[in-house]
């Protein structure tokens, strides 16, 4: 609407007072079109307007005495309250907050964030510690929940809201409102067409009324205005509508945004086929959750792997890329009724606000260790991380409750690899090579002594701390002792000390749980969001206005004038498609001599737009 | 899983790439032609309409004078139907006619033009082609990685400029700038980026594969049709400037400059590509946000890829908010959109490259 606007200052400039009239005028005729703040301060013009007030002189005179510097300080205040707020809600500040919103993203993207792969960050920070302290310092392992980052979308969000507040009374007011009536010299607006026809101008008018309602035009008759009697037309407000609908979605979806975060639980379960999970927080391998989340109110539920399945690729291009990950579970929720269901990569399972998910998968060697005395030391599946694609994983056997050779208790630990597809060779030792188990094999180290578990610090149940313990060394070579198993296969250990037999496989499935409020609010509001960003940018607002008119001559004079927020081809063609449809209400008489712009009762310059273009030169 | 018919067929669609770009080869230069034999006409429309020498209405072809009729169908006659004059918004460049495209009025000059945009379509068939079979041989989505994203990627470009001329639009000034880049691109794919992997990640398999991927081309395409026409804009706006101001405009640039459509229409023409391709990017977003709720568990994660889909969409949301402020549209919105065309270029090859991200699929 600026363009607009500039352009009827621009033909204003340097005329006379019947210009001015005209302008204010043909600005009327343009109010409110949208419902965009007008910027006070145009760059072009020097930055004058609000800002103009400039520094220090909001509060005017200083009358003498402590009341007078008090008044004083309080319309300064009230002063710069103002034109802050002012600021803020412009679309010029605006814009350079998205700006810098866009910028401060940036680093976020290049160095590790703690809430994205922590992992990363800490072996960052480990790597470079000089520069951590400076990346510290600035927050900037954790950009997006920065000071910083915070303040520059809050204040982004604050000038929205004060932009978005006022915008929508003001379209309201709009829509109950009359479309404004025509400037007096309809030449002037964008696109305009005139003839000259027999039919009284009160049937035209009517006609032309018609017309556009039937175009779904808000058409108004009126009789006032500078130019007479005419028909005021306006269409496209879902336009707007769909503006303020778009940005009102933004701040939802920011509400939607913060609600996740602070109402959010997030956990991890490792669960060995055949086993199962119940949703409480001691049966968690690691739980986090937002400020608000209340972890008693957890839903009560439980599931059981039943099997899951995994299928790998054989082709050569892409061996070992996974085809297939399913879970098969059984679950229950409080009623205790029992469900079966697949949980796949991208499909979730969903019992009320929870989502079960799942996140990995690996092999857990089932094993059995019988201590020096032939007890049963240890029986079970023992859960094996994978490190790399083909499933080459790396785990510990904890053996706590263990009699010695020598009748005293002791303990028991091992460490090593399991490997599916088993290789070995100089460069990366005992490996896998493909992810199924065609050859599985169990590679351990074994130790006794202290595992540490009753020191009372907190365990890590995938890493053996050795410190308190000794390696145990083969009886005759004195070498480490080390050995490798497949399934079914058993091992005596160095002095007595046992055996440790490699049952069978199973597979295990790593899940997470989550709960997220808002999540319904978030989706919703994005989905509004675009709806409200097609109609603001692909519909068009616009007015048309008709007038009819007797003549010099005696016949009936109609001119029709259409006006476009944004200069879009589409509006003059309309004019065009509605001035032929009221042409057989209004039959056009011929007439030789005269050119469109002579017929108008208040002629225009012919010339003046191409003078202008001339005096003009190079835009502004 | 993938029978030796597959692999066949992935033959089939590398051969059809190849022979796309030999076709894309001999239309770019046909297209250079085109601007070499135009440059012999002697166009000073610009100059006659920025410096008011003479009549400006009157050295302005009637298409383009600041008087216009517009027409629905069928003849114009001032005397059978009524006819509607527009008045151009904005003073001084409004009135500048669009140039006369490449072969700027030559005969010789448009022959090779039509050549070209012949070659183009035939070359676009084939391209068109090695896409699908290349669907066809990995029985999915054609867009698994960064090979299938950047020959699908230019495709959509070309696919883009070839829609426009269908649609009558006056484009063909972007003919050269577009299938160079389009061969760069292929050139890029075929060596540097090229993978024979065809299998998914589970991850990948999801019917968001097939909403957000493509909607990420297609708006990819379009951004860069919309950036080029943004930084031509640029350069034509400045020659306009200098022509307003008198100076002497001289020399092949000039000449090339001369032929392209006017400033205003640069710009409107920009504007109307992102404008219009700003919600579908929106959605894009947005779809990638409930795959990663239902892959991953949240639907926004700061992921790399993500945040530059973000900066992304920041820059294109500033964009048209500067088109809309005074003292910003113009030259600093052009700056804008030039800008958001490169984070999306940042988000595509930077990020799979050069970034630790989740969507890494990139198999470079
Ligand atoms: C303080 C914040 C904001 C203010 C004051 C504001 C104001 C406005 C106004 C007045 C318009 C209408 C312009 C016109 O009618 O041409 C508009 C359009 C728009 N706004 Fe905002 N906005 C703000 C924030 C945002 C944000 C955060 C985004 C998204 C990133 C955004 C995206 C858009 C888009 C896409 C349009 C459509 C532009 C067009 O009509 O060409 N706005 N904004």
């Amino acid at each position: 609407m600026t363009d607009d606007t500039q352009q009827a200052e621009a033909k204003a400039a340097g005329a006379g007072a019947r210009r001015d009239a005209e302008r204010s005028d043909d600005a009327a005729a343009l109010a409110g079109l949208s419902t965009a703040p007008v910027d006070e301060a145009d760059d072009a013009q020097g930055g004058e307007g609000a800002a103009g007030a400039g520094a220090g002189s909001f509060g005017g005179r200083r009358e003498p005495g402590a009341r007078g510097a008090l008044a004083w300080l309080g319309r300064e205040c009230a002063g710069w309250a103002r034109w802050f707020w002012r600021q803020l809600t412009s679309m010029r500040v605006a814009l350079i907050l998205l700006f810098l919103l866009a910028l401060a993203s940036i680093p976020g993207s290049m160095i590790p964030q703690d809430n994205v792969n922590a992992p990363l960050a800490e072996d960052f920070r480990e790597r470079n510690e000089a520069l951590s302290e400076f990346y510290e310092a600035f927050q900037l392992f954790d950009v997006y929940s920065s000071v910083w980052f915070s303040a520059i979308y809050l204040l982004l969000f604050i000038s929205l809201i004060g932009c978005i507040v006022p915008r929508t009374w003001q379209f309201v007011g709009q829509l109950r409102a009359r479309p404004p009536r025509a400037p007096r010299r309809l030449n002037r607006m964008p696109a305009y067409t005139t003839w000259r026809t027999d039919t009284p101008p009160d049937e035209v008018l009517a006609a032309a009324q018609r017309r556009l309602r039937r175009r779904r035009f808000r058409a108004d008759l009126r009789e006032d205005g500078p130019g007479g009697a005419h028909v005021a037309a306006e269409k496209g407000y879902l336009r707007e509508a769909g503006n303020l609908a778009f940005h009102l979605a933004l701040i939802v979806m920011l509400v939607a945004f913060a609600a996740g975060r602070l109402w959010y639980s997030e956990g991890g379960k490792l669960v060995v086929q055949g086993e199962g999970f119940s949703n409480t927080l001691t049966q968690y391998d690691d739980f986090e959750s937002g400020t608000l989340f209340d972890v008693n109110e957890l839903e009560p539920f439980g599931f059981r792997l039943d099997e899951f399945h995994s299928d790998f690729s054989r082709e050569t291009v892409d061996l070992g890329t996974p085809t297939l990950f399913r879970a098969d579970v059984t679950w229950w929720d409080q009623e205790g009724a029992e469900r079966e269901a697949e949980i796949e990569v991208n499909d979730p399972l969903h019992v009320g606000d929870s989502r079960v998910r799942l996140l990995g998968h690996g092999y857990a060697p089932v094993v059995t260790v019988m201590d020096a005395q032939g007890e049963l030391a240890f029986h079970g599946p023992v859960p094996f991380l994978p490190q790399d694609t083909t499933l080459t994983s790396t785990g510990v056997i904890k053996v706590s409750t263990y009699t010695g050779p020598d009748g005293e208790p002791d303990q028991l630990g091992f460490q090593g690899f399991f490997n599916p597809t088993y290789n070995i060779d100089a460069e990366r030792g005992p490996h896998s090579t493909f992810p199924e188990p065609d050859l599985p094999v169990l590679t351990l180290n074994a130790f006794h002594g202290d595992l540490g578990v009753n020191s009372g610090l907190p365990q890590n149940v995938y890493q053996l701390d050795t410190s308190d313990m000794e390696q145990l060394r083969d009886e005759e070579t004195g070498d480490l002792f080390r050995f490798n198993l497949v399934p079914g296969q058993s091992i005596e250990l160095p002095d007595g000390m046992g055996t440790l037999t490699f049952d069978r496989l199973e597979q295990w499935a790593s899940f997470q749980i989550t709960t997220k409020a808002g999540n319904e609010w978030a989706l919703a509001s994005s989905l509004a969001a675009v709806g409200g960003l097609a109609a603001s940018l692909l519909l068009q607002r616009r007015r048309v206005w008709v007038r009819a008119f007797t003549g010099d001559d005696g016949h009936t004079v109609v001119e029709m004038a259409s006006l476009g927020r944004t200069e879009s081809a589409k509006v003059p063609e309309e004019l065009a498609d509605l001035a032929e449809r009221l042409r057989p209400d209004a039959p056009l008489v011929p007439d030789e001599a005269a050119t469109p712009a002579d017929e108008t009762a208040d002629p225009a310059e012919p010339a003046e737009s191409a003078e202008s273009a001339a005096a003009e030169g190079a835009r502004p | 899983m993938i029978l030796a018919a597959g692999e066949e067929l992935a033959d089939l669609s590398n051969t059809l790439v190849y022979s796309a770009m030999a076709v894309y080869a001999i239309a770019f230069l046909a297209f250079v032609a085109e601007w070499i034999l135009g440059s012999r006409s002697k166009v000073a429309r610009t100059a006659a309409a920025l410096t008011g020498e003479g009549d400006a209405a009157a050295a302005v072809p009637a298409q383009a004078s600041p008087v216009v009729t517009v027409t629905k169908g069928g003849t114009t006659s001032v005397l059978e139907r009524p006819r509607i004059v527009t008045r151009s918004g904005a003073p001084g460049r409004d009135d500048v006619p669009d140039g006369p495209g490449a072969s700027g009025g030559d005969v010789r000059g448009d022959t090779y033009g039509r050549i070209a945009v012949s070659l183009t379509v035939l070359a676009f068939l084939l391209h068109l082609g090695a896409v699908v079979v290349r669907a066809v041989s990995v029985e999915r989505g054609p867009w698994g990685n960064m090979y299938e994203f950047s020959t699908a990627f230019s495709m959509t470009v070309t696919g883009a400029f070839l829609a426009f001329l269908a649609a009558r639009k006056n484009v063909r000034w972007l003919g050269l700038p577009l299938v160079t880049t389009v061969l760069l691109d292929l050139g890029l794919a075929v060596t540097v980026l090229y993978t024979e992997s065809a299998q998914l990640v589970p991850a990948l398999d999801s019917i968001w594969m097939w909403i957000h991927v493509p909607l990420a081309i297609v708006c990819g395409g379009l951004f860069y049709v919309g950036a080029i026409s943004s930084g031509l804009f640029l350069l034509r706006d400045r020659h306009e400037a200098k022509v307003a101001a008198g100076e002497e405009v001289k020399g092949w640039s000039a000449s090339v400059l001369e032929r392209l459509p006017s400033s205003v229409s640069l710009d409107k023409f920009a504007y109307r590509i992102n404008a219009a391709v700003f919600p579908v990017w929106t959605f894009t977003i947005i779809a990638g946000a409930i795959w990663a709720e239902n892959a991953w568990g949240r639907y926004w994660g700061w992921d790399p890829k993500e945040v530059w889909a973000f900066i992304t969409w920041v820059a294109y949301a500033a964009y048209l908010h500067a088109r809309a402020t005074a003292g910003w549209k113009g030259r600093k919105a052009a700056y804008l959109a030039i800008v958001g065309f490169v984070c999306f270029l940042i988000n595509y090859y930077g990020v799979n490259i050069f970034f630790d991200s989740l969507h890494s699929y990139g198999g470079v």
